[in-house]
């Protein structure tokens, strides 16, 4: 690795940070080594299992393809982003109950690409869901409960919503 | 259901115990820690086959004395990774015997440094001829392990299996083979190592078997059992990959540290991962079978060929279980399995979930297949009429003496799937369909737990503590990887006691710690040790209710005031036990003949198959698991270990290939080693029938492994269903399937 440092700023987690790293280091061993976001996963280093996933600028990305200069500005999500004080994000509830977590090394990425797809498509159907989380591997569950999960937290999300609506009249 | 059976939590689907750390990203792999003052460390490996090592160079471009370079020669105990045998090396000294063998190992304060560094150590070797596959290591092109390749034979036995040809109807024969299959966890191995003269060696590591990397520490270093320490971190899936691999890379590592004086951090990347570490045994089935005029078996006569690589490690337990599974779960009056692993030079075979089953129930229902084409008769009428039931002797003339309901399983699963009327379908649509549609069945059984005299010789000890701040801790060697041993112990303490599931925990995974519980393989932690864990719970009661006045029924609270009297008066609240062979159970290894296993799981699976006849791709449209597991102890954990080890099964048998050249794997990537995605797998229908086996936990039987020995039969019977081929070998990838179907298709061109 260059020794040559940049100073990279971007947003994460709804923090902004500046760091001085080489430019071209993944971003994954950024958020790893740099910040200790030890989350995000290292599986296959060459953007197949979808283990490193995080969120940037509202499209999820591979963080080891990532050099992290591409960064610079950016705002960025990772796992540790999804739970609000200590309250499970409605995602991981649902992964908590339907068993969509068994080892856990796929789950920080699994739920960004699961974060990344309910924002896009609030109510997605499961060939939908299928796509969306095509590019994340699990070996544990056959993916049946991920899916589970997933449509789960849509239907907890549009509960929510719902209700919002009735109180807010 | 008996009064047994009525539990609180036992049977509920509590939520995984340690899964918020784990939906949080807070759960802490290897590769998440770090200790003070690490290094890092890499691995000079082989780079041909065989041969003698001449000369070790290192670059004169690299400043070597920044760096903690270990040989076989640094070693301070026995230079081998002791399983069955003791022919494996920790280190190569002085030859090597299959491609990727760790040579030399090099540590540094930088990672990327210290990976750039093993790519300039050049080995000079004098190459030796090898071996590569079943028939050169049977034939002795080359004698490369031993006197004769041989690495473990057995001969199974039952009737007189000569006698019984001049009898039959029908006489049926064929070959089977299986390939290679990587576990393809998504956390690579790895393992951080420290030591000190005083202290010894201590290793945390992404593994199963604590205690098997415990005792292979011992051997290396030459320490007494109290200065070698394993502590696992949360593992990343293992599937069988983590048990035997982890005492290899805990070795390396912890030898590391002794030369650089500073903690080792050694954990692969997926390329090293790929091709250095264990896969599934490849291996070659033959079936001859002889039946009568009704399609009743009167003889099986099955050759097993494995391919063990380079060293025993694993391969005749493996051995074992295939040949006790290869059979199937019928019955015969007449047996006999002549089973041999073959040492090649690639780099050794080992456990992976199923362990030898899936290679043997892939050759017998594929057979069974076969058969009915060939006689006439309906592949699910022949499997009926040889079911075994209860009362039934196996081929090691084990009496089934606990209820079996293959008759059930199967009527269920054709219920379920709707099998007789797709298959008529299909059979309808097929002759003008670019699509043809089959639907494939598969029947089988998985023996839980060690097999033959295994547990026995395991003696494993377990238990529970009561901790001062009021929690029960369960003291188990038995590790959390994914499949939920976590959870089902709490459950199964929780329940046994009488308390909450929130009032108990596991104790950590640290062989300073915990007992010896056993390794977590063979589909053994449910059964054997939740049993002892529900025993050591009504111990504990017992010992409170004599000892510290505990009444007949009490709260939580008034459980650990009971704890506290006791631990004022007597010290530790502590209840273990110890594994009590099942009386009546016996197995004779020298005769290789008695109960093979206290219990068996069964299963009746169905896939239904679509085969692009313009593609050449094979599709699984939907699948069905009909299982008896014994007494399901989670719901959900349950459902996600069938649909687990079904979705891997879906990929040995169309997916996932090991490519060897000179016996190193060359698409050692992702990139081209393929495992079913989120939109390969079909919709998967699990169901489960429950009768609580005496033998285990609450009644549970084995389950993780069960599931993945049915798919690949069950998929290519469908694929034989809907084309009218038999496919024999897998796995089966759409070239494989283009090479037969398009013959096919010009052979009938010609003719027409």
């Amino acid at each position: 690795m260059s020794d040559c440092l940049s100073s990279v700023q971007f947003e994460i987690n709804g923090e902004v940070r500046t760091l001085r790293v080489p430019p071209m280091k993944r971003l994954l061993d950024v958020l790893r080594e740099d910040l200790r976001l030890t989350g995000t996963k290292e599986g296959c280093g060459e953007g197949e299992c979808g283990s490193c996933s995080v969120r940037m600028n509202g499209e999820l990305v591979n963080s080891c393809l990532v050099p992290v200069l591409q960064a610079e500005g950016a705002s960025l999500q990772t796992v540790e982003g999804l739970a609000n004080e200590g309250k499970l994000h409605p995602l991981q509830q649902a992964f908590l109950h339907c068993g969509g977590a068994q080892c856990g090394i796929c789950t920080p990425g699994m739920l960004m690409a699961a974060t990344q797809l309910l924002a896009v498509n609030p109510q997605p159907n499961l060939a939908e869901i299928r796509e969306g989380l095509a590019g994340n591997l699990c070996r544990c569950t056959g993916f049946k409960r991920i899916f589970d999960s997933v449509i789960a937290a849509a239907a907890e999300s549009q509960t929510q919503a719902t209700e919002q609506a009735a109180h807010a009249r | 259901m008996s009064e047994r059976d009525q539990t609180r939590i036992v049977g509920a689907s509590v939520p995984r115990k340690e899964g918020i750390d784990k939906l949080l990203g807070r759960a802490r792999y290897v590769d998440d820690m770090e200790r003070e003052g690490m290094w890092f460390g890499a691995t000079v490996r082989s780079t041909v086959p065989r041969g003698r090592i001449r000369a070790i160079n290192f670059d004169e471009s690299v400043d070597w004395a920044a760096f903690a370079i270990v040989t076989a020669a640094d070693i301070p105990g026995k230079n081998s990774i002791q399983l069955i045998f003791a022919d494996q090396p920790c280190l190569a000294d002085g030859m090597v015997n299959h491609c990727d063998e760790a040579i030399v190992l090099l540590a540094h304060p930088d990672k990327y440094k210290v990976r750039a560094a093993a790519a300039l150590v050049r080995i000079e070797y004098e190459t030796l001829p090898a071996v590569f596959t079943i028939e050169e290591s049977e034939r002795r092109d080359g004698v490369v392990w031993g006197t004769d390749n041989l690495l473990k034979s057995f001969l199974l036995e039952k009737g007189d299996v000569d006698a019984a040809w001049t009898q039959a109807a029908h006489i049926v024969e064929g070959e089977y083979r299986t390939g290679a299959q990587e576990h393809l966890y998504i956390e690579n191995n790895g393992v951080i190592a420290e030591y000190s003269e005083a202290g010894g060696v201590t290793v945390w590591g992404s593994l199963q078997c604590p205690y098997y990397v415990h005792k292979s520490l011992l051997a290396v270093f030459d320490l007494p059992e109290d200065k070698v320490r394993v502590i696992q971190t949360e593992t990343g899936g293992a599937f069988g990959g983590k048990e035997d691999y982890p005492s290899t890379l805990a070795a390396h590592a912890a030898l590391l540290a002794m030369k650089a004086g500073h903690p080792v951090k050694v954990v692969y990347d997926r390329m090293e991962d790929l091709a250095a570490t264990t896969k599934r045994h490849p291996s070659r089935i033959r079936h001859r079978t002889a039946l009568n005029q009704d399609g009743k078996l009167l003889a099986m006569d099955i050759e097993v060929a494995t391919d063990g690589g380079a060293y025993a490690t694993l391969s005749s337990t493996v051995l074992s279980r295939a040949t006790l599974h290869s059979p199937g779960p019928y019955v015969c009056p007449n047996v006999r399995v002549r089973s041999h692993a073959w040492a090649t030079n690639t780099v050794p075979y080992g456990a992976f979930r199923g362990f030898g089953a899936p290679q043997a129930i892939f050759a017998i229902e594929r057979h069974m297949d076969e058969i009915a084409a060939q006689i006439g008769i309906d592949p699910v009428e022949l499997r009926r009429r040889n079911f075994l039931h209860d009362g039934d002797t196996t081929a090691t003339e084990q009496v089934m003496r606990e209820p079996v309901i293959l008759d059930s399983l199967l009527d269920r699963a054709l219920a379920e799937s709707d099998y007789h009327a797709k298959r008529a379908r299909f059979a309808q649509e097929n002759p003008t369909s670019a699509i043809q549609r089959g639907m494939g069945i598969a029947a089988f059984y998985h023996g839980s737990g060690f097999t033959g005299s295994g547990e026995r010789y395991l003696n494993s000890l377990a238990g529970l503590d009561v901790t001062s701040q009021g929690k029960v801790r369960v003291l188990v060697a038995s590790t959390e990887f994914g499949q939920g041993t976590n959870t089902i112990l709490t459950q199964i303490a929780a329940e046994a006691i009488g308390l909450q599931y929130d009032d108990v925990t596991m104790a950590p995974p640290d062989t300073g710690i915990v007992p010896n519980s056993g390794p977590t393989v063979a589909s053994r932690t449910s059964m054997v040790v939740g049993k002892l864990i529900e025993r050591a719970g009504v111990q504990l009661v017992n010992l409170l209710c004599e000892n510290a006045g505990l009444g007949e029924s009490f709260t939580s609270e008034q459980f650990f005031a009971a704890c506290e009297r006791y631990r004022a008066a007597h010290g530790e609240v502590v209840s273990l036990c110890r594994y009590e062979a099942p009386p009546n159970i016996f197995w004779d290894d020298r005769k290789y003949r008695g109960e093979a296993y206290p219990a068996f799981a069964w299963s009746v699976q169905v896939a239904q198959v679509a085969v692009d006849t313009v593609t050449y791709s094979a599709e699984v449209e939907e699948f069905w698991s009909v299982q008896e597991v014994g007494r399901v102890l989670n719901p959900v954990l349950a459902g996600g270990q069938i649909e687990g080890g079904i979705a891997q099964g879906i990929g040995y048998a169309l997916y996932e290939k090991v490519l060897l050249t000179n016996g190193h794997m060359v698409n050692n990537q992702m990139t081209n080693y393929i495992m079913p995605t989120a939109e390969d797998v079909p919709p998967i229908h699990v169901s489960f029938e429950q009768i609580p086996s005496r033998h285990g936990g609450y009644g549970a039987k084995g389950i993780g492994e069960l599931p993945h020995d049915g798919p690949a039969p069950a998929i290519l019977n469908a694929i034989r269903d809907a084309t009218g081929v038999g496919f024999h070998t897998i796995p089966l990838l759409p070239e494989d399937l283009f090479v037969q179907l398009a013959s096919r298709e010009f052979t009938e061109a010609v003719a027409r």
